[in-house]
């Protein structure tokens, strides 16, 4: 990872790629943060600045960090047959926006465990009952088959 | 009509006038700089429609318009961001000066303006815009490039040099002794080293004194400062200007973003009466006879800015097209050569001609430069192409 001071204006930090191609961002002083990538011909220049607001950030940062997560985990669980897991999105309308894990009572109902809750690209390991739950956020669970559906369920319905 | 009714109707006038002209320029993609120097030439001395009324106003204004724009470029940069600037990028810089203030100095000596006049003009062509170069990078979606940061850093270092020459210049120009010119000289090296070294280690006082939670507070505090500074500055014949730049880079952290946040549309408004100011003290029947010499000075300096990016950008190991639009990026003058024409001016130490001159050659300056920052890079490919046919690019991915 490389930090480049850019004065007057923010600070880049990007990295190369290993086809050669730098991805990064450009973090701007009043904190608006653009998305970069080097164009292909010419390592210098950027193919692309996205601005991207603050929940864009970390919705594409989730996106990015979850399927990790779900795929390490499932690779631990390989030897159990019958347990997954799945990340499972806190939805705009979902009834437990700003409301606690516990509210949800995921376990009692569904006997699914939220391992971890994904929020900005940043992995909350092993949230607490009083976890406030926001739109945005993905739970890492796991669980059965069943369980795991009727948890996607009661997350969207109540 | 009353002679406050006269007043606050030309004043009017011309404010709208300007904000007519910045709409123009905002949809053809112009800085509006060149637009309100055209405005003053319209309104000024053998004008289309010459104001006199004003004057009182108008000239107290553009003093503070000069000391806001020096204010909000030290705001700009903090004293760190300079200190890393000089290191990484002095050898680019000491060659900018060389090659972008020689042009100015020769005509100038052609001329036949004396050494004073040169300096002048050396220092105009010297300096690029840094408010129309970071808005070029930023428009064109720049500023994730590698050849950025050498772009930025020339810019920071010229600024630096601003805040030497300046003293300097404003010494040549009251017409010291030589000795006198040193002593100026050695007051303003001292203040700018006392300045940085106060900003890089107890930078957060100055900011605490005028830092305040009510933004009304505030705002009369940081202003009143930089008048202050400005003028005690200026007492001291070492430029106002200066004053204001050395207070701004020791204002840092969040009350640097805040005050940049609040002053921004003051110095938008003040600094837009400088530009008409200056443009209505030029006759503008005064331009077509330089506008040969505006002309011959665009082209070489466009020329010697392109070298500066091209050398400091392969410096840091940037590909070809790279170091283009480094040089290019560069070639904007704007603000600052207008205010060290207009310092000139004010002391009318130099002949009226070098005014006319400097007006034009911003004028053509600040319109080429967005678009030459614009085209560097399709005429680049295009050159490329030509002498180097063979061999296909490889693709990244």
């Amino acid at each position: 990872m490389e930090v480049t001071p850019l004065p007057g204006i923010g600070v880049r930090k990007d990295f190369a790629l290993r086809n050669g191609r730098r991805v990064g961002v450009v973090t701007h002083r009043d904190g608006q943060i653009e998305l970069i990538l080097s164009k292909s011909d010419d390592p210098d220049a950027c193919l692309a600045e996205l601005p991207l607001t603050a929940e864009e950030a970390s919705a594409l940062a989730n996106l990015l960090g979850a399927p990790q997560l779900v795929a390490q985990l499932n690779e631990e669980h390989r030897d159990l047959p019958g347990i997954h897991t799945r990340q499972i999105p806190v939805l705009e309308n979902s009834p437990y926006d700003g409301r606690t894990l516990g509210d949800t009572a995921l376990r009692t109902r569904t006997s699914v465990s939220v391992v971890a809750v994904m929020r900005a690209g940043q992995a909350h390991p092993s949230p607490t009952p009083d976890f406030t739950l926001t739109a945005g956020d993905l739970l890492v669970t796991v669980g059965t088959s069943e369980g795991l559906d009727n948890a996607v369920k009661i997350l969207k319905n109540g | 009509m009353d002679h406050t009714a006269l007043e606050l109707i030309e004043l009017g006038a011309v404010f709208f006038g300007l904000g007519l002209l910045g709409r123009l320029g905002g949809r053809i993609g112009l800085s509006p700089i060149p637009l309100y120097l055209v405005g003053g030439l319209c309104f000024g001395t053998g004008g289309i429609f010459p104001l006199g009324d004003i004057g009182e106003f108008t000239s107290l204004a553009s003093e503070v318009g000069v000391v806001l724009l020096l204010l909000l470029l030290g705001l700009e940069y903090s004293a760190a961001e300079l200190m890393t600037g000089l290191k990484r990028s002095w050898m680019g810089g000491l060659l900018d000066i060389v090659l972008n203030a020689a042009p100015g100095v020769a005509v100038a000596l052609i001329l036949g303006w004396g050494p004073v006049g040169a300096m002048v003009m050396g220092g105009v062509t010297y300096i690029s815009s840094s408010g129309i170069v970071a808005k070029v990078l930023s428009d064109l979606g720049r500023l994730g490039n590698r050849e950025t940061p050498v772009v930025l850093s020339i810019l920071v270092f010229e600024d630096l040099v601003m805040a030497v020459y300046l003293p300097i210049l404003t010494a040549l120009l009251i017409g010291v002794t030589f000795i006198g010119g040193l002593e100026a000289v050695g007051i303003s090296l001292a203040v700018i080293a006392v300045v940085l070294l106060v900003a890089l280690r107890w930078g957060r006082y100055v900011s605490a004194v005028v830092d305040s939670p009510d933004r009304e507070v505030f705002l009369l505090k940081v202003l009143g400062a930089a008048l202050l500074v400005a003028g005690l500055a200026s007492a001291l014949q070492v430029s106002a200007a200066v004053g204001a730049f050395l207070l701004g880079i020791a204002i840092s952290g969040s009350t640097a973003h805040n005050a940049t946040r609040l002053l921004e549309p003051l110095r938008d408004l003040f600094a837009a009466v400088f530009f008409v100011v200056f443009g209505l003290n030029t006759d503008p029947r005064t331009i077509p006879p330089v506008l040969g010499w505006a002309v011959v000075l665009a082209v070489a300096t466009a020329l010697t800015k392109i070298a500066t990016g091209w050398w400091a950008a392969r410096r840091q190991g940037i590909g070809k097209l790279g170091r283009a639009r480094a040089g290019a990026a560069l070639i904007a003058r704007g603000e600052f050569s207008i205010v060290i024409a207009g310092l000139a001016v004010s002391y009318a130490a130099v002949p009226e001609q070098l005014a006319a001159l400097a007006t034009a050659y911003v004028l053509i300056m600040a319109i080429l430069g967005p678009i030459a920052a614009k085209f560097v890079e399709p005429v680049a490919r295009a050159l490329q192409r030509r002498s180097a046919p063979a061999p296909a690019p490889t693709a990244g991915n």
